[in-house]
């Protein structure tokens, strides 16, 4: 076994960019030719996410001094997430204080949405980033001097695979899922499920028009999250819509109250 | 595609160290990447070829210890290999279960190379 990395021979994993490197270094026979002099092997163990783990927790920290319930909202594109977002702050204006802050690649489309609920906004565009990160998040808080006891939605970029791996700082991350997308979709993109504590399953709707079995999505997303808190509803008829808001309610009682 | 984020975390970790640690360049870089830690390798790989260009990483030689997803039952306390997030407790059939490993993400070591010795 190598004495500086560990590695073995049936370890092939190690890679090489062919004509870079400049020493002699047959890493797989393990004749390093390092100079032990000129060489030295340093310990690190550091989480490659600790930047933005530890921004998030900044952001966690903010939220929670000034008793903001913070809210992920995550889904592949067009699974209803804006307008989930413009129903509730429609339906709950005048009962509690809102912010959202909105991720997108490209245009303030979906800011422009939530600005027409009189809801205070910021847009964050990625360019071709693909998900937000604590970063983005903490500087979009800075400039929308959030009020004491109210709720923040942060709407993540249409993507369910890589914002799973990006903690914003949020109290909850809400998974939103549409009934059109099937119901495998929790077992094709697992992580993000797994890392959810509610689930949204939208577009009820359009159930009888689909060949999608609920039960059975219900059950995989569980499989993979068993805490997972799940809705189904309708932004478009409005079916479901009460026992989400009434679960908004509470949720942001039990805040005031901690 | 996330895993460039990955890449560069690791240029900026890895470079911050060799930079503390006074060394000169990184020779080997050795990662922790855990089975269920949502990293597709083949990406990963791509995102690291363009990732250390002109970096201090770019002529290192990289390992990758791939661990295993392992968990325990909360309901019967069997301890098992976990491929999957969906896998059930293979003794009882219960989804619900704490991770013990396999979602690692992490630099775990490197080997520099040392500035000139100082006269």
């Amino acid at each position: 076994m190598c004495a500086t990395c560990g590695c073995d021979a049936e370890t092939t994993v190690t890679m090489h960019e062919p004509g870079a490197h400049m020493h002699d270094h047959s890493h797989h026979e393990h004749t390093h030719n390092h100079d032990s002099s000129a060489s030295k092997v340093l310990s690190v163990e550091k989480d490659i996410l600790q930047e933005n783990n530890l921004l998030a927790q900044r952001n966690r920290g903010f939220f929670e001094g000034r008793n903001i319930l913070s809210f992920n909202l995550v889904s592949s594109p067009g699974s209803g997430k804006t307008s989930l977002l413009e129903h509730t702050l429609t339906a709950l204006k005048g009962e509690m204080e809102f912010a959202v802050i909105e991720g997108d690649q490209q245009t303030t489309n979906d800011a422009d949405r939530i600005h027409a609920t009189g809801t205070k906004v910021v847009q964050i565009n990625t360019g071709k980033g693909c998900h937000l990160d604590a970063h983005m998040v903490l500087h979009a808080v800075q400039n929308m001097q959030l009020k004491q006891n109210s709720v923040l939605f942060i709407e993540n970029v249409g993507n369910l695979v890589c914002p799973s791996m990006f903690d914003l700082g949020e109290k909850e991350r809400v998974v939103i899922i549409s009934v059109t997308e099937g119901d495998d979709k929790p077992l094709k993109y697992p992580d993000m499920f797994h890392t959810a504590t509610v689930c949204i399953i939208n577009k009820m709707d359009l159930l009888p028009y689909v060949p999608i079995d609920l039960e059975k999505l219900k059950t995989n997303a569980l499989h993979i999250n068993p805490s997972l808190k799940i809705f189904t509803l309708s932004c478009t008829s409005g079916e479901g819509m009460q026992q989400w808001l009434q679960w908004l309610r509470a949720r942001v009682h039990e805040a005031v109250t901690i | 595609m996330h895993e460039l984020s990955i890449v560069l975390s690791i240029v900026d970790i890895a470079t911050a160290e060799m930079e503390k640690a006074g060394g000169q360049s990184i020779l080997e870089i050795e990662l922790d990447m855990g089975c269920l830690s949502s990293i597709e390798m083949n990406a990963f790989e791509f995102a690291w070829m363009q990732g250390i260009k002109e970096t201090a990483l770019e002529h290192v030689v990289k390992k990758v210890n791939r661990i295993e997803g392992r968990a325990r039952c909360l309901d019967c306390s069997n301890g098992f290999a976990l491929q999957h997030f969906y896998d059930a407790c293979p003794a009882c059939g219960s989804h619900r279960m704490d991770i013990l490993q396999g979602k690692e993400l992490s630099v775990k070591t490197m080997v520099l190379s040392q500035a000139a010795p100082s006269p």
